[in-house]
Formats: C-alpha cells, structure tokens, sequence
C-alpha cells in the first residue's frame, strides 16, 4: 500500500499539489482562523477570557478520551470505534455507583464526597478497562490476521451494542446528575464565573495524565507497550507478550475512558446514552489533530479542539454557534487529514496518515 | 504441598476455550475434505437448512428449497443448453418477485393475514418497497465496499443528497419559481419547481455521483481506515446541513428540520402512483413495481460493472493496492468512480424513496442508516451482489415489520416486556459482529472475497514495514 503511486492524485488534480497550492490554502485558513479570534478578542475580551478557560478544562476532559484512541490505534492501528461507548457506559458507571448506590448530591458533606467519588472513580476505571479489554478479546483478536477493515467493522458492531446497553441503563432521555462539586465562583473574568466544579474537573486530569506518561515512559509494561506499537514480530522475538501488551492497552484506555466518563458527568451533570458517539468522534478528531499515536499530541489536540468549540459556541463576531459545532469538528477533521494527515506532532508516514 | 514429579503430557484447555474452538475446529476439518465429502456436506447443511425454514413456514421453505435444488439439477443440463443455466435462478427469482402483489393479496395462496412462525406476518407491499429501495442502497455501498474495498461509513449522505434532489425538484419548496415539466398529479398553477420524478431519478444520481467525486477528490489519497472516518464526517455534515438550511445566509435550502413535505408521486400520464386506478393498479402494486425495476436496473448494472474493465480494476486494487498500481492501475481514478458510481444508486433510491414517502426530513439521515447498509452488505456478504440484495431485504424486513412481531412472541412467550424494535439497531451490531468473527465473507460469499479473508492477507500487516 506504501507506494509512491498510491498517494498520486489524479492528473489534473496533481498540478496542485507539484504547484505547492494545497499547503498555501492551508495556511491561509490558519490565518483566517487567527483574524477571526483576534476579531472577537478585541471586541468581547471578557467572554474570550471565560472561553478559553473554559474551553481548556473541556479539552482536558477531551483529550482523556482521546488518549484511549491514540493508545489503541497506536499499538493496533485500529481505530477503535466503541470506545467512546466505553466512555459514555464509565459515565454511566459513575451515575450508578456515586448518585444511585453512594447516593452523593449537592448536600453530601466534603468528606463523603471526597471518597464517594474516589470510590466511585475506581469502580468506573475498573469496570471500563475490563470491558474495553474484554472487547479486544472478543471481537478484535481473533481478527488479528484478517483483512485491515475486518476489527474497524467488528468494532462499529461493538459501538452499537454497547450504545443500546447504555439505552437499556439510561433510557432514551438525558439523565442528569445532582451537582455533587461545589458550585461556588473561582473568578471571574469580565463578568463571566468560573465555577469550582470546572476547575476541580480540569485539575483532576492533569494526574491521570502525568500518571499515563510515566506509565508509557518510565515502567518496564510501557516500554513493552512502545516496542509493540513499532514492531509487533521483532517485539515477539525479544520475548514481549505481545497479546498481553495489547490487551494491556485496552485496559488503560478502558480505563482512562472511565476517568473521562466520571469527569464529564460531573463537568456537565447530564448523561445521556448517544453521548459516547458524538463525543468519541469529537475525540477522535482530537487524536488525529494532534497526531494519532502521538501522546501529548492527542492532549494539545483535545484542548485545542475543545477551545474551538467553546469559541464557537459561545463568541458573538461571526461564530457559527452550537448548531454547527459537530460540522465544524468534522470539517477540521476531513481537513486535516487532507492537508497534514500526520497531525500537529506526529510523523509524517510512507502511507500518508 | 502439591504432588510433584508427575509429567503432564497433555494440558487440556478449560471448557470455553474448548467451545470457542470449535467452529474453528470444523472448519479445519471441512477443509481436509475432498471435493466429493465437500459436496455431501454441502447437501446435508442445504437439507437441514430447508427443514428448519419448514418450522418457520412451508411456502418460505419451498422456496428456499427450490433454489437450492435448481443448481444440482442444473448440473444435468446437456452440453448446448446449459450455457442458459446461470439465468436460471435470476428468472425464478423475478418471477416470483414480480408476483409477489398477487401472491400476497390474490385469490389463490394469499399470504396476506398468514403468519410465519417466529418472523411473524408475510412481508406487505409497503415493506416490499422499502425493501427494494434499501436493496439499491446496499447494492450501490457494495460497489464501494465490496468491489473497491473502500470503507465507506457516511453512505447516508448520498441517501441525502438523492432524497433533497427530489424534493426539491418535485415539490412547493422554491414556491417562488413555477415550472412545470411531466409531473404527475400536480396542477397546473401549483407553485414550486414540479419535474417528473422519472427525470429526478437519473438527475439525483447524477448530482449525487458529482458530491461523490467532490468527497472523493480530496479524501481518497487517505489510507481505508481513515477514509472510513471522512465519509462518516461527511455523512454527519450533511444532515446537519440540511437540519440548518432553513437560513443559509437568510435562504431556505432544505426547510430545517420540519422537511419538505409533499413531494410529488411518481406516474405516466393520467396513472398517478400515488392514487393509483381501479383495483388492479393500486397504489402499493404500483410503487413496489417501480422500485422492482430499479432494482433489476441497478443489479443488472452492478453485475456488467463487477465483470468490466473498471469492475476488475475495483477487484485489483481492493485485493493488492500496490500491485494494482505496478499493472498500471490509476488508483485515484479508480476509486473515485467507484465512489461516483455507488453515490449514484444512492442517490437515485434516497429520490425514489423520498416520492415513495412524499417527504424528506433531516432526521432520517443519521449514521445509524449508513451502519444499517452496511450490515446488509456484510451480512449478505461483500462483494456478492445476490447475498447483499438478500441481506439487505432480510434486514429492512426486520426493521419494518419483523423485529415488532418476533418481540411480540419473544414477550408472550418469556413473559418479558422488552421493546425489541427500540434495541435494533444494537441488534444490527451483534449481527455485524457475529458475521465478522463467524463467517466474514457473509452469508452467500462471492469465491474471491472469501479466499481473501481466509487466506488472511499477508502483504497488509497490522503494523507498518517503515520504509
């Protein structure tokens, strides 16, 4: 697949791309882009303040979902289609546990909160990753030699079933949760309040994360985890369990879709059954924004991805607003992948993207 | 202290690695058999097949059984005439297909008001017609996905696009301009733009094939996995165009989410689909007609397609990119008509779908449709133009009338209180999956493809050779 022929436009298409228009327009819409905040932020500094505080604890929350499919895809290059349901049943999880069984809501004391939602947060990564593991198990490992489309498949089966389980728990209508986080004001920026809930939200990834890359980095399993993601024979033959690895992988982004599932319940006290499909290719996005495989790039994206939408949801100059929002994340998706298929820190590769 | 120096020769798998080793097992062991055993056990499944349809109901198992028993007579057939044979069972099927208004509602076996066990009631002609109109769909995906094997996951954008095409052609949308040209029941001061629907069926596919290319042009450079995720972002996009298009810029494209309600019917001077004449051409006889010519149209084109020079070129490049391109292939091109011609029967069963309903509402283009085509095409079997037009009319069944009636008996018989229609589409998914791991080259494979998945594919590892 990895030739020079196969990544050949036709042929007066190809005149664009020997001419070097393509990365101009590409360019060009960045700096579009940049007129456009500046635009607003010179009009509405407050709301552009609040926005992009906002839109990076959004983003934080984001890139934990992300993380799971750059992990996924970046030992299996398997994009792994029913992990944002994996997400959207850890947010479930927490409903169950923290407000039905825990029975946590807005007059909870701090203490019982404290541990109602750690337990609670135990109890969503623990089931999450044994799920997503056990996805892998079922229905992608025994597809392992399969043609490359066979496991993407499987795993839109997979993304319905778990969806209509989470119909099944959640019913058809939103749910939403009592707020369990203060409410109280941080600060407030041009009139505009930041609320405690959000930050405690933003704050609580930011260890996940650090806890990830020491997990990549630092640890024996990571390094196992790395050598597989570059070579999964050569891995085998300096005696790796390679499937152990992967099922492995699954389970931290199992689990890191726990976390997400818990951190965006409590971000936006609202859960509902689809939510995992939406925002799992929101994530996806983000992944690919930042370079899919590429782990601080999944991070970057999912921020820069969640400021976009918070600026487009909320700026007042020229915004296309909420009703547009999923468009304008696929349109960055669709252009990225056609003007710089490697994402913001990944690596260029043979194939393109 | 546990016994010690005691040499296990044998370590015997616990007992669900054992069951899930078993379908693997057959399969070995089908594969020592010669050609002959092969044959037997393809008649003793066949037999077993048709007695289990006979539970569900004689005239489905009579069928079934005929169509399994002309091959083997077939094979009988002396030397001048056989070359007749391959129409054979396309004949039996047409014809049956074609009769089936009169089979249901007639004089003679009447299907209408019998029940099959556990499918429930025969299907009726409006679910006929919804059946036809997703077998185009499913055919028109097979081209991308089984031919050129390009994962396309926003099919329901062209399903979109042919529907929008429709309406607003045939309908008081643009109540500003009136022209008028072979439409059918509309009069003659009717506002809006009204063309014969006949007209808009190749126009939609031509316009859709067009939106085809232009999502093709870009994205088709792009590896499979991540062309899949374009086409479902376009396939989101879409919709949510149409959803806002009641102001684009202070113009009322699509109507927003209310829809474009009426859309004209289809018709040949003064027979009108939609009201139909006399007690012979009714209304549902007429509309399951048209589609049934549509679809004879669109499978008659996919399979001179398949055996074509383009068709050949699909196959190659689905089966080795590269070696494809070393032939002398151009994959760009290639590809893009494949994604043109699939747009097009899209586009053509969303126009003719849209008549059929007299409406187009946003809502109705969701990813769930673009999976729901596409587990027809698995499920039939990718590639095979037969097992995806049977895919396709077993699902759309389900979806219309089946999965109510087997959750009604599900419920009586177990004492539940399940919605099963409510949960299809987590259905579908099961059905996706268990074909996948069980019998990926679908249930009526076409050779190639299921060498393909068998063989596995040596020369596509899951991890990259850099180069």
């Amino acid at each position: 697949m990895a030739t020079e022929a196969s990544r050949q436009p036709v042929s007066w298409f190809r005149g664009f791309y020997a001419a070097g228009v393509v990365p101009w327009v590409g360019r060009g819409l960045v700096v579009l882009l940049f007129i456009w905040l500046g635009v607003n932020l010179s009009k509405t500094p407050g709301d552009f303040g609040i926005l992009l505080v906002e839109g990076v604890t959004l983003g934080l929350v984001y890139g934990l979902v992300a993380l799971g499919y750059s992990l996924v895809y970046g030992i299996l290059e398997l994009i792994n289609f029913a992990h944002g349901d994996v997400f959207m049943l850890g947010s479930w999880m927490s409903l169950y546990i923290g407000v039905q069984k825990l029975g946590l809501d807005a007059s909870s004391s701090g203490f019982k909160v404290v541990w109602g939602l750690a337990l609670t947060l135990v109890c969503a990564m623990a089931f999450c990753g044994l799920l997503n593991a056990s996805i892998e198990r079922v229905a992608y490992r025994p597809l392992r030699n399969a043609p490359r489309l066979a496991p993407l498949i499987t795993a839109i089966g997979m993304s319905f079933i778990l969806q209509d389980v989470g119909l099944k728990q959640l019913g058809s209508a939103p749910v939403s949760l009592p707020n369990i986080l203060p409410t109280g004001t941080v600060f407030t920026i041009g009139g505009n309040k930041y609320g405690w809930d959000h930050l405690i939200v933003g704050l609580s990834a930011l260890p996940v994360l650090a806890l990830l890359v020491w997990l990549v980095q630092r640890t024996r399993q990571g390094r196992g985890m790395r050598a597989t993601a570059q070579d999964q024979e050569a891995a085998a033959m300096m005696g790796i369990n390679v499937n152990g690895t992967i099922w492995f992988t699954f389970m931290i982004a199992g689990a890191l879709a726990g976390v997400a599932g818990l951190l965006y319940a409590l971000y936006s006290t609202n859960i509902a059954y689809d939510q995992g499909f939406t925002l799992g290719l929101i994530a996806f996005t983000s992944a690919v924004l930042g370079g899919i495989g590429n782990l601080p790039g999944a991070v970057l994206g999912a921020i820069l991805i969640g400021l976009i939408q918070q600026f487009n949801e909320g700026l007042s100059w020229h915004a296309p607003g909420s009703d547009w929002t999923q468009s304008i994340v696929f349109a960055i998706l669709i252009l990225i992948l056609v003007f710089r298929p490697e994402g913001l820190l990944g690596e260029r590769t043979p194939e393109g993207g | 202290m546990p016994e010690t120096g005691k040499i296990v020769d044998e370590v015997r798998d616990p007992w669900y690695r054992r069951w899930a080793g078993l379908p693997g097992e057959w399969k070995r062991r089908y594969r020592g058999l010669d050609d002959r055993q092969r044959f037997q056990v393809g008649v003793v499944i066949r037999a077993l097949v048709v007695i289990g349809l006979i539970f569900i109901g004689w005239p489905l198992a009579l069928l079934v059984a005929v169509l399994f028993a002309v091959p083997y007579a077939l094979a009988y057939v002396p030397k001048p005439w056989n070359r007749f044979n391959k129409f054979v069972i396309p004949t039996i099927v047409l014809v049956i297909a074609v009769t089936y208004p009169f089979v249901y509602s007639g004089a003679g076996v009447r299907l209408e008001g019998r029940t099959l066990n556990l499918l429930g009631a025969y299907p009726t002609l409006g679910t006929m017609v919804i059946m036809g109109v997703y077998a185009m769909m499913a055919v028109g995906l097979n081209i991308v996905v089984g031919y050129a094997g390009l994962l396309d996951l926003g099919y329901v954008a062209f399903y979109a696009m042919g529907s929008y095409t429709a309406a607003w052609f045939a309908s008081i949308q643009f109540a500003h301009r009136n022209i008028h040209f072979g439409a059918v029941g509309v009069g003659p001061n009717t506002p809006g733009i009204h063309i014969s629907i006949w007209i808009l069926l190749l126009l939609a596919g031509i316009f859709t094939a067009i939106i085809g290319v232009l999502i093709g042009l870009p994205t088709l450079r792009l590896r499979g996995d991540y062309l899949a995720i374009v086409t479902l972002g376009f396939g989101e996009i879409l919709p949510q165009v149409a959803r806002n298009g009641d102001n684009l810029g202070g113009f009322n494209l699509t109507n927003g989410p209310n829809g474009i309600t009426p859309i004209d019917p289809p018709g040949f001077g003064n027979l009108n689909f939609l009201t139909g004449s006399g007690t012979f051409w009714t209304t549902e006889r007429l509309y399951f007609w048209g589609v049934l010519v549509l679809v004879i149209i669109t499978v008659f084109c996919s399979l001179r397609l398949r055996d074509s020079r383009l068709g050949r070129a699909w196959i190659a490049i689905r089966e080795d990119e590269t070696a494809a391109a070393a032939m002398g292939i151009p994959l760009m091109r290639t590809k893009t008509w494949a994604y043109a011609t699939g747009a097009f029967f899209g586009g053509v069963a969303g126009a003719y779908f849209a008549s059929f309903k007299q409406a187009t509402f946003p809502g109705d283009f969701s990813f769930n449709i673009s999976a729901f085509i596409l587990s027809m095409v698995i499920l039939g079997g990718m590639g095979n133009v037969w097992g995806v037009v049977l895919g396709a009319s077993f699902l759309a069944f389900l979806n219309q009338q089946g999965l109510a009636d087997i959750g009604h008996s599900f419920n009586n018989t177990f004492g539940t209180s399940l919605d099963v229609p409510k949960y299809q589409f987590g259905i579908y998914g099961i059905i996706i999956v268990a074909t996948m791991l069980l019998r990926p080259e679908g249930l009526i494979p076409s050779a190639r493809r299921k060498a393909e998945f068998h063989e596995g594919v040596a020369d596509t590892p899951l991890y990259d050779v850099q180069a």
